[in-house]
């Protein structure tokens, strides 16, 4: 090897590490007895780590830990931070007061769905932007003519989404005195390791809990600090697998799951435009200008909208994952993009992309086709489904603040 | 501050463009505010003096004004087009009076009418006499050149003026309509479709095949003189950033041929009065249809209300409301500084900062004591003279500007102006106006040091082709393409606001999204040379644009 390739190949040694390692991998690695992983934005993240019916119970009657460090996170500062991210995203930036949460969306100029995510104001000039892709040439150019930086944050900051009933009480053990008094979307730093730990009462699971960012070189301490304060209280480490469950019982949308982002649909067809995946109400027309308004006011003006997102009840409990979606057992109408059967629901929920006016219009006489897979043959089972509101599982927990003891 | 007096349209810009949209809506009724920065009207258009008693314009050649611009502003084009006066100057600098006795060939016998005023072009070389072309670019060609030469040089000349003629729907007028097109436009292109298929088998599929290439390829196809080949390189090459060889170069001539002036196409005038008489004339119709026209006046932002423009704020804070504006002036200012980014999709941003438009010529402004001893008839003289002695001369001067330096040998396009209209200078004195090619904006070591070598390089160059110039200079003025920037508010000192070549040309000229005049912003038009078909004094942008305004059909 040339001294030059050698050069080369030391600068490229990310390369050789097909998958990251998340700052809180080696406590995961050492909790994994399925050593099922699965890549999230090239990290290596658990599916399960024990049991995926157990992970799913310890969300909604333990304390759930989920490592959030693979999200995208960016950091966002400066004078003009929140004319910036009012720009660029749907909802009202600035309602969006310092230490306070948003989930929001952003689109391209066409007014298609580039992510959706959540929106952390630090302080009245600091923003932290989390979603499920990488944007940075984006935000880069989105944020020429405003008085901003923006820099991506994500290697550097570790996340613990900390959730379910007990986990108000486990925090408080841990030591963040005060954590019962924060409502939801509230943000707030606890001392911590000297780097100290932001805490927003946020989430996936429409259940309680929060979410802890620390420094990433924090984050093994406040990892062991969790699992010795809630060791009583049923702390867990949890995968995704579970996690998903408990989302779609909340009725959220993923990105690249429930609909494709706009810079990644290959064909022109599969962009969606925030009515068209559920998230019209963010669309806030007395804001000021924003990415994407002049293209999806002409199509609401226009009538131009091909697509709704619905919930749906499904009879029987198989669950209809990508089932199709027909209208009177023959015309397709859509297709389900999440289902489960719902543990806590106790029914058979889907999510589903349905083509107006089908969900919009036309909403009774829905079916959906189920192939389920029974010793190598297909049971084909049409079943009725319904319309419902989501989210399909609502818990007063989520939003009681102070929180119950457990 | 709000002024109480709102306009149906303000237009921002003074230059010609501005100027013809002002003038094309105040004559369809509305009522017209136009606005701007400077002292005078015309920006790289205007007369002004560059030393005591010497005067020029930086665009110096009038060969596009379109002649749906003549007729919509109802300009007198006579005054513009009178042949010169008899010619006083001393011949060859020597400083006697001598004049001329016979009329002169080159200016008669090409045809009858406007043909008659055009100016020639000579080619010029440091050895020999000149290969002369007169009439519509070289309708007649004379001089020391071959019989055989000349026959050559008539047919590629026919070739590409035949051409030319096929792509004139789009480069001298209308930008195609990705989104549906009115009826009468679609008409216009299928009349080019017609004009094709009339050409006949063989000529259609050398149309096509000549499409995309480069004019040194072509010159060489058809052409055995240098000068001839430089020339037909030069013409193609400048005011962008391409070399005769560059890939596309030839679509540049066919945009100079899409020009006419007088009704042949391809003609060129050295207007008297220098090209301000141009602007002058067009501001007297403008005043006349009725709009107000303010200077002094420069626009700090253009006031955006729930997505619609509503007027400007000037920079000493006065607000002027209006229910449309029309900028003519560069559309990524237009966009990325007076509108801003907050009223943007970042998309259209994106865009608008990434047109290419880096200038490339620098402008040379000479007060010459007499007239200088170049090699060529009194008649020439008049009209345009061309350095470019190859293709790969041209080549050659281009090569540095990929780097960022400039020509050492550069290559140039001159006019004495004052030999048409002598009260451009002094008597006796000579004003020399010359567009100088390659001087890269971006100069590397910067342009305060870059300045004084570049002028002695084509002092140079001057020298070997009018012996004696050096002595007779009075005062230089090199306008780079920074002090083009500066003095006219032209982004890169480019030209055409916006390099025109082959993917910033029709829709996608200034950019997509803004191709027909009409901007994301409701009721914000961009009329300047920035925007389809391109830059120098045509007009169609202006009109184009106020049509669009007025929902008219495009020129």
């Amino acid at each position: 090897m040339t001294a030059q390739l050698a050069t080369r190949r030391a600068a490229q040694s990310h390369i050789e590490a097909l998958r990251l390692e998340s700052p809180f991998h080696p406590r995961l690695a050492a909790l994994s007895q399925q050593n099922d992983w699965y890549s999230w934005a090239g990290y290596k993240a658990p599916h399960s780590l024990w049991d995926e019916e157990m992970e799913y119970f310890a969300i909604r009657s333990q304390t759930a830990v989920f490592d959030i460090s693979p999200m995208v996170k960016y950091r966002i500062e400066g004078p003009g931070a929140e004319a910036f991210c009012n720009r660029l995203t749907l909802r009202n930036v600035a309602k969006l007061k310092p230490g306070k949460v948003q989930y929001t969306a952003w689109c391209d100029d066409e007014g298609h769905v580039l992510d959706d995510g959540t929106l952390f104001r630090l302080s009245a000039t600091r923003f932290r932007l989390c979603c499920q892709e990488r944007h940075l040439p984006w935000l880069l150019d989105s944020a020429i003519g405003f008085d901003v930086s923006v820099s991506e944050e994500t290697e550097v900051i570790a996340g613990l989404a900390v959730q379910g009933p007990t986990s108000c009480a486990v925090l408080k053990d841990a030591g963040f005195t005060g954590v019962e008094t924060m409502k939801p979307f509230d943000i707030r730093v606890f001392p911590f390791s000297g780097t100290g730990v932001t805490i927003s009462r946020t989430g996936f699971t429409g259940d309680l809990g929060y979410e802890l960012f620390v420094d990433a070189t924090a984050a093994l301490p406040l990892w062991d600090h969790l699992f010795a304060a809630g060791r009583l209280r049923g702390i867990r480490a949890i995968g995704y697998t579970a996690l998903n469950r408990a989302r779609i019982e909340t009725g959220f949308i993923v990105a690249n799951a429930d609909f494709v982002t706009a810079e990644h649909a290959v064909r022109a067809d599969r962009v969606r435009m925030p009515d068209e995946i559920g998230l019209d109400w963010m669309v806030d027309l007395d804001k000021p200008y924003f990415n994407g308004r002049r293209a999806i006011e002409r199509a609401r003006r226009d009538g131009t909208l091909k697509h709704v997102l619905v919930g749906l009840e499904i009879e029987g409990n198989v669950p209809a994952e990508h089932a199709i979606v027909y209208h009177r057992k023959t015309k397709e109408a859509g297709l389900v993009t999440a289902a489960i059967w719902s543990p806590t629901g106790k029914r058979n929920i889907a999510i589903a992309s349905l083509e107006r006016p089908y969900g919009t219009r036309i909403v009774d006489d829905l079916w959906v086709e189920i192939y389920a897979l029974r010793e190598l043959r297909y049971q084909k089972l049409m079943k009725r489904a319904k319309i419902v509101e989501r989210p399909f599982v609502k818990l007063a927990r989520r939003t009681l603040t102070p929180p119950g003891d457990f | 501050m709000t002024s109480s007096e709102t306009f149906d349209v303000i237009v921002i810009g003074g230059g010609h463009n501005g100027l013809v949209a002002a003038t094309v809506l105040a004559k369809a009724g509305r009522k017209v505010l136009l606005v701007e920065a400077d002292a005078e009207l015309g920006g790289p258009a205007r007369t002004e003096e560059f030393f005591p008693g010497y005067r020029a314009s930086t665009a110096h050649v009038l060969n596009r004004l379109h002649p749906e611009v003549v007729k919509a502003l109802n300009l007198d084009m006579n005054a513009l087009l009178l042949p010169p006066p008899p010619l006083t100057p001393p011949r060859k600098g020597e400083g006697n009076s001598e004049t001329l006795a016979t009329p002169s060939p080159l200016r008669g016998g090409v045809r009858g009418g406007g043909g008659a005023n055009l100016a020639p072009t000579a080619l010029l070389s440091p050895h020999r006499d000149p290969i002369i072309l007169s009439g519509g670019w070289g309708e007649a060609i004379d001089g020391d050149v071959s019989e055989t030469e000349k026959r050559a040089w008539l047919a590629m000349r026919a070739q590409l003026v035949r051409y030319a003629a096929i792509l004139k729907p789009f480069l001298a007028r209308l930008p195609p309509g990705l989104e549906g097109m009115p009826l009468s436009e679609m008409l216009g292109v299928g009349g080019a479709a017609l004009a094709l298929k009339r050409l006949g088998t063989e000529d259609m599929r050398d149309f096509l095949r000549m499409m995309l290439m480069n004019v040194h390829d072509v010159a060489e196809e058809h052409l055995s003189s240098n000068l001839l080949k430089g020339f037909v390189a030069f013409e193609a090459v400048l005011g962008s950033h391409l070399g005769p060889r560059s890939p596309t170069s030839l679509l540049g001539l066919y945009y100079r041929l899409t020009g006419e002036m007088a009704g042949v196409a391809g003609g060129q005038v050295v207007p008297r009065g220098g090209m301000g008489a141009v602007v002058v004339a067009i501001r007297k119709a403008a005043e006349a249809a009725g709009a107000s026209i303010r200077t002094h006046a420069e626009v700090s932002r253009i006031l955006v209300e729930k997505g619609a423009a509503a007027g400007v704020r000037l920079a000493d804070g006065t607000e002027l409301r209006a229910r449309a504006v029309v900028s003519a002036i560069n559309p990524r200012t237009t966009l990325v500084d007076l509108v801003g980014a907050d009223e943007l999709d970042t998309g259209v941003v994106r865009k608008a900062l990434a047109i290419r438009m880096k200038g490339n010529v620098a402008k040379l402004h000479l007060a010459l004591s007499a007239v200088p001893a170049f090699r060529a008839p009194r008649e020439a003289l008049a009209g345009r003279l061309v350095i470019a002695p190859s293709s790969e001369a041209v080549e050659s001067a281009f090569n540095p500007a990929k780097y960022g330096e400039f020509s050492p040998e550069p290559a140039m396009e001159i006019v004495l102006p004052s030999l048409s209209d002598p009260s451009l200078a002094p008597a006796g004195g000579c004003v020399l106006s010359a567009n100088i090619q390659f001087a890269p904006y971006d100069l590397k070591g910067g342009w305060e040091a870059g300045k004084p070598a570049f002028l002695a390089a084509i002092m140079a160059v001057l020298e070997r082709h009018a012996p004696g110039i050096g002595a007779l200079v009075q005062h230089a003025e090199l306008l780079t393409p920074a002090d083009i920037e500066a003095r006219y508010r032209m982004p890169g000192g480019h030209w055409h606001h916006g390099e025109l070549q082959v993917d910033q040309m029709l829709v996608n000229r200034p950019f997509f999204g803004a191709e027909r005049y009409a901007t994301p912003i409701d009721g914000l038009w961009l009329a300047g040379s920035g925007s389809h078909p391109g830059g120098g004094i045509s007009g169609v942008p202006g009109l184009n644009a106020a049509r669009a305004v007025l929902g008219r059909r495009s020129a």
